[in-house]
């Protein structure tokens, strides 16, 4: 089966729904930029960097030095309740569900918020040298991912699909950052729908 | 293409935020979850309900995740069950496996960890299930579907195969060339509860001395020249399944101390090696010799002979059993037709008589070649006499004693040999015989190479 990838261009098929993103503690002004261009051209849908912060203090974890992502995301929906549209929080720490050692991102599914960390998305992390591009790009694929989940995605088996689950840094690098046919009208049609 | 497994998977976990976290995690995979948050909840749940994996929490309030587990394998053996527990311990992950847990993970799990094991734990439900209908697809064959015979003497033949089959003992197979004794053997196996794996033959009349130990025991890498890699011998590769020799007579006095040594002691050491095997195989072996004469003459040692000979089953000839040649003839008849797409329809009566009246010394296996011959050069709706070999159209009208046929022969089999410069493989194949008949048949009319 030959399946094809696109960024999806048509703006009006989403033209109601809205992005919000939102920044989550101290995040990189830089990085809130890039996603609300990349994501408005990818999604069609308006992107805005919100004048709202989520405070993730209270979601610190001593014991495990990490975030508990399932708090952050209550947070933020509590925050972005009065905005309309779908809230993407971006945070700069490490992210955890008590079952999981980490997360890249949470999203509740079909629903408003979701929530992405760009904090293991550098290469620094992983004891490498930084390359921003690459950075960049991960944290583009990320928020496309937690966003579909927002929008009714599932997991993808297409694994170059941005849907696809990515556990490890390795599996991010080897998706894109765009939609497969399949998902891309299911969000077209799920977005549309809202 | 977005997922849609069909797998089902119920997690139990008396901590909310676990149930929540994982079946939120699992359900963007795009499985089917629920979750239960106490033993009893979950044991409600699949009295209603069928599931492929269960999460099992180990510490919970009331029953914990062993003693479901107990309960879960009591109700359903096949379940894939992945015990999580928070305490990691190699106690508690000992007994989950010893009850039959397919894995164990320790909270907090590695999101890849997880990924894996679910993956590993699908993949291997579904080859349980496969195999579970394979093996009543092998359940379902006819096992004696391939044995052609209706004769008081076949009949009798079959009786013992399937007396025999149930039981782990040592048959004894006799009957001359070309009689099916491998298929009877084949008939013992696929009967036997072994059937489920390898039947491996060994002919041990086609192997000279050094070959037959290599090929029996594996060797070790650098055993002898040539020997580049390090093989399993046949005693080895038939481990849990039957083990048939063939032609056990042929074996010579050394490799009968050996084959008596692993019969008794269960174990091998391939050849350059010195490391015990153990071995787990059911003999079947077969002879067309007078195993007893040869153990007379010192040929055939004793003991192996009584280890051999525990069940024996004669094969009658062809010749015994005439009334077993029309349903071969039509057995062989469909089964070439078939395979090479000819429209025949029958034999003419002339033919069927003419293959009733003559005796077959190469049994059924010379009948079968015979029709194979006939239905390739036949070009009518029947198959005529001219369209089987010689010896057999050849015997029209002549008297149907042994000694005529068994002359006209005796002259044809010699007259090939020497057309082929005794090229006995050659030979065989004009003879449409196979190397073992034609060796038997040199050895029966005491032919001897005549150097140049």
């Amino acid at each position: 089966m030959c399946v094809t990838f696109h960024a999806l261009r048509f703006t009006a098929v989403i033209p109601m729904t809205e992005i919000n993103i939102v920044p989550v503690g101290s995040v990189d002004r830089n990085i809130l930029e890039y996603l609300s261009a990349a994501l408005s051209e990818t999604i069609g849908a308006r992107c805005v960097v919100s004048s709202i912060t989520v405070d993730p203090s209270d979601a610190f974890n001593a014991t495990r030095h990490q975030y508990n992502s399932t708090q952050i995301l209550s947070k933020l929906l509590e925050a972005g309740r009065r905005n309309g549209g779908k809230l993407l929080g971006v945070a700069d720490v490490d992210l955890f569900i008590p079952v999981l050692t980490f997360v890249f991102g949470e999203a509740q599914l079909d629903n408003q918020a979701a929530l992405t960390s760009v904090h293991r998305l550098r290469q620094r992390f992983y004891g490498l040298p930084e390359d921003e591009r690459l950075f960049f790009e991960r944290c583009e694929k990320e928020s496309l991912h937690e966003l579909g989940h927002a929008f009714g995605l599932l997991h993808c088996r297409e694994w170059e699909c941005v849907m696809h689950s990515s556990n490890s840094i390795e599996q991010v690098d080897l998706k894109k950052s765009v939609f497969c046919d399949s998902c891309a009208a299911m969000l077209a049609s799920n977005g549309s729908s809202r | 293409m977005a997922t849609n497994n069909d797998t089902r998977i119920l997690i139990v976990d008396d901590e909310t935020i676990v149930r929540e976290s994982l079946g939120s995690w699992f359900r963007e995979e795009g499985y089917s979850v629920d979750v239960a948050a106490s033993a009893r909840e979950a044991l409600e749940k699949l009295s209603q309900e069928a599931w492929d994996i269960f999460l099992l929490d180990i510490r919970m309030p009331g029953m914990n995740g062993l003693e479901l587990q107990r309960k879960i394998k009591e109700a359903h053996p096949d379940s894939t069950i992945i015990i999580m527990t928070a305490y990691a311990s190699v106690e508690t992950a000992v007994e989950a496996m010893k009850q039959g847990a397919y894995d164990y993970i320790v909270k907090p799990f590695d999101p890849d960890d997880l990924e894996h094991l679910v993956r590993n734990a699908i993949e291997r439900k579904q080859l349980v299930s496969e195999n579970i209908q394979l093996r009543s697809k092998i359940d379902e064959m006819n096992l004696f579907h391939e044995v052609v015979g209706k004769s008081d003497a076949m009949r009798r033949v079959l009786e013992q195969v399937a007396m025999v089959s149930a039981s782990d003992t040592t048959a004894l197979i006799r009957g001359e060339s070309g009689t099916g004794k491998e298929l009877i053997a084949r008939a013992i196996h696929a009967n036997s509860p072994r059937r489920y794996l390898p039947i491996v033959v060994v002919n041990c009349g086609s192997l000279s001395e050094g070959v037959l130990e290599s090929e029996l025991f594996g060797h070790e890498k650098g055993a002898f020249t040539g020997a580049h890699y390090r093989r399993k011998g046949k005693f080895e590769m038939a481990d849990g399944g039957t083990l048939f020799l063939d032609e056990i007579g042929d074996i010579n006095l050394k490799t009968q101390v050996d084959l008596l040594r692993v019969l008794e002691e269960k174990k091998i050491t391939r050849v350059g090696g010195n490391v015990e095997i153990p071995v787990n195989f059911r003999l079947i072996a077969a002879t067309n010799k007078d195993l007893e004469a040869m153990t007379a003459e010192g040929k055939f040692r004793e003991d192996l002979y009584y280890r051999v000979n525990v069940f024996s089953i004669a094969i009658p000839p062809l010749r015994e059993r005439r009334e077993d040649i029309g349903p071969l003839v039509e057995h062989f008849v469909k089964r070439f037709t078939q395979s090479m797409n000819k429209p025949i329809r029958r034999l003419a009566p002339e033919t069927m008589e003419l293959m009733r009246g003559f005796d077959w010394p190469g049994n059924v296996r010379e009948l079968q070649n015979a029709i194979e011959r006939a239905v390739l050069v036949c070009k009518t709706k029947e198959i005529q006499p001219d369209d089987l070999p010689l010896q057999v159209s050849d015997s029209r009208g002549k008297a149907t004693n042994g000694k005529s046929l068994s002359d006209v022969e005796r002259q044809h089999v010699k007259k090939v040999l020497e057309e082929t410069g005794w090229n006995v493989y050659q030979a065989a194949r004009l003879l449409e015989i196979d190397r073992v008949t034609l060796y038997n048949k040199i050895k029966k009319y005491g032919f001897k190479r005549i150097d140049k």
